[in-house]
């Protein structure tokens, strides 16, 4: 059984006012195969917490540790962390111009499985998880998320997550910018994967919405920079309802 | 890292600026006049000798180039091949008496001229077909003899064509290229200049593009010491379309340089410039100059002209000089963007956080870089060719 550990994660981010401590010991366990929901108000550093474990330079991990399988993950670089198995569908996805999404594709999974896909069996899964994402196939000869809509740089995320096969995902805000069709699309290619590869999720989300489609077991609300309250689904249901305030009486927003 | 950028933007409506003295200045020193203005000659002597501070050579190492620009040249036809049985294309050596020699234009340097002033036959080319073939030129043993050349394009009224200039091996040419766009005409002219080290290439472009023609001229410029492709191209009717592209790798050691000139002569005329550059090593050194020139009676012209750098390592050195005239208030367009920088940070971390390592990050972001001028060209073989020999200045290049 796989699992993610984060245990006690600092991390601060450089500023024109100096550094800002952002995470303030985060305590996170995800096996296989469970959906973890972040939830959280804007400025409470749930996205912090998903670049820090891809990797990004700009975020400074003070001290803590995050662990894959019991390895540490903070040593890695980023592409080292992507091939031990970890994925971050991004809520801003970059444009890469002159790089089609086919070429960036394959380029992916070779590096991810260390050796390049058998071409057949490769175009054959790239054709129906693109159909399955109705993403068409001109998709292939685009350069990656250039000209893309929102709608289209996310299910664009989620077919990398569907053919890289990672064992743990990070999706930060997903949903952000989907209307209901597009977030049914999305919803169901990640629960696909999950079926398919027993993939843990690390659901990151300012709203219920995407709840409702990608069911979570665990329910986290992250204010502050870290979890301050854990519960089951229906936790979501009622921040839905309360909204965050409860949580925010003692609390300056991004200080 | 030195990377040098500068952009200056002359809007001329009633007069030009810097023709009247500044207050603080007394006498004001004018350099240069309008575009239109400069001095042309095909006679080597009517140029004084290159010193590097003229306007046209300040950015040229001069001293490399010098038996380009003083010395003596062997006129004689250069070692070429040419394909043979391409529909609708013909070509032969001509006398400097041939009627098509100077219909596009006429030297505005030194070392143009001194091409012009040498060469004994010229390599006229006509393309007459009315379905689209390739004609690709190859020249890979000129050696290390200085060298002129002289080389007329045609493409008649209603033709279609892709000429191809592939320069390979040991050069020390100076060359001029004329380019006839008839009536309605579509022709693409590549140059693609992979030269050795060793090796210095001065080519002054000069182009002429008929009523509702159009020109795609692409440079592409990876190897050879110093290498210096000037494409002039005038709109000189009505609906005349023409497009300027680019893409250079410089590496230690080498100057890749072009000046572009685009002149809007006619109404409606449209016009594209996208040059892109990437630089590796300490001494790597380019220069763009996109000068736009929309005359007069260039009324309802669209044009749009583009420079971007990649630079790669500490030290290298990209000039990148947009310049824009217009001396029309009714026109649809007219913009520029030049650009200089380190790689993108995001697209880096976004491609290793799908598992690719950071160096094949990298050579893949600058492959895609270069990639979008390359895929202009038109034909596959030599944007293969074009694509492994991208592909093997980024293996060379250490470190990224």
């Amino acid at each position: 059984m796989s699992n993610l550990e984060i245990r006690d994660l600092h991390v601060s981010v450089e500023t024109e006012q100096g550094t800002k401590q952002i995470l303030r010991g985060v305590d996170l366990s995800i096996g296989e195969g469970e959906t973890h929901a972040i939830m959280g108000p804007n400025g409470s550093g749930k996205s912090t917490l998903a670049y820090a474990i891809a990797g990004h330079p700009k975020y400074t991990v003070e001290s803590g540790s995050v662990k894959l399988d019991g390895e540490e993950v903070l040593t890695m670089t980023v592409d080292e962390r992507a091939r031990a198995g970890l994925f971050l569908a991004m809520q801003y996805p970059v444009e890469i111009p002159g790089v089609s999404v086919s070429n960036f594709l394959r380029t992916a999974k070779t590096a991810i499985d260390g050796t390049a896909p058998p071409i057949r069996g490769w175009i054959k899964d790239l054709d129906s998880s693109m159909s399955q994402l109705r993403m068409d196939k001109s998709f292939r000869e685009r350069n990656v998320n250039e000209g893309f809509s929102g709608g289209e740089k996310k299910r664009n995320e989620i077919l990398q997550l569907e053919l890289l096969k990672p064992k743990f995902a990070v999706l930060d805000e997903t949903d952000s910018g989907l209307d209901v069709d597009a977030l049914k699309i999305v919803s169901e290619g990640v629960n696909r994967a999950k079926a398919n590869t027993g993939l843990g999720i690390l659901l990151i989300t300012h709203y219920n919405r995407i709840l409702k489609y990608i069911q979570p077991d665990f329910v986290h609300v992250f204010v502050a920079g870290k979890v301050v309250e854990q519960g089951g689904p229906e936790l979501a249901v009622r921040l839905e309802n309360e909204g965050y305030d409860r949580f925010l009486s003692n609390v300056n927003v991004g200080s | 890292m030195s990377a040098a950028v500068s952009a200056n933007t002359g809007l001329i409506e009633t007069e030009q600026h810097g023709l009247k003295a500044h207050s603080d200045g007394g006498d004001a020193y004018v350099p240069v006049q309008s575009r239109a203005e400069r001095f042309t000659s095909t006679s080597v002597d009517d140029f004084e000798k290159v010193t590097g501070f003229e306007l046209e050579w300040k950015l040229t190492p001069v001293s490399r180039i010098a038996s380009l620009t003083e010395g003596e040249l062997d006129g004689s036809a250069p070692a070429t091949t040419l394909p043979e049985g391409v529909p609708g294309v013909a070509a032969s050596w001509v006398d400097r008496s041939d009627a098509r020699i100077g219909t596009a234009g006429a030297p505005e340097e030194r070392a143009s001229a001194n091409a012009w002033s040498s060469f004994e036959k010229a390599l006229a080319i006509d393309v007459s077909g009315e379905e689209l073939h390739e004609y690709r030129v190859i020249r890979s043993g000129l050696g290390h003899v200085n060298r002129a050349a002289h080389t007329v394009i045609t493409a008649a009224p209603f033709s279609q064509g892709l000429v191809i200039l592939s320069n390979s091996g040991d050069a020390q040419l100076s060359e001029n290229v004329e380019i006839v766009v008839g009536e309605q005409a579509q022709l693409t002219v590549v140059t693609v200049q992979e030269w050795t080290d060793e090796s210095n290439h001065l080519a002054s472009h000069f182009a002429r593009v008929g009523r509702d023609a159009r020109l795609r001229h692409i440079v592409i410029s990876l190897g050879g010491g110093v290498v210096r492709v000037n494409p002039s191209i005038h709109l000189v009717e009505t609906g005349a379309d023409g497009s300027a592209f680019g893409a250079y790798f410089a590496d230690a050691g080498q100057h890749l340089e072009q000046r572009v000139y685009i002149d809007h002569v006619a109404a409606q005329t449209k016009s594209r410039v996208k040059y892109k550059g990437a630089l590796q090593g300490a001494t790597a050194r380019s220069v763009w100059v996109g000068d736009v020139l929309i005359g007069p009676h260039a009324t309802g012209t669209d044009s749009y002209e583009e420079n971007r750098n990649l630079v790669l390592s500490e030290g290298p050195r990209a000039d990148s000089i947009p310049n824009l005239e217009i001396e029309t208030g009714d026109i649809q367009g007219a913009g520029h963007a030049s650009s200089t920088g380190r790689f993108d940070d995001e697209q880096l971390f976004y491609l290793q956080s799908r598992g690719i390592p950071e160096d094949e990050a990298r050579r893949l972001v600058v492959r895609g870089f270069l990639a979008e001028i390359v895929a202009q060209i038109g034909s596959e073989q030599v944007e293969s060719e074009l694509s492994a020999a991208i592909e093997a200045e980024l293996t060379r290049a250490q470190g990224i």
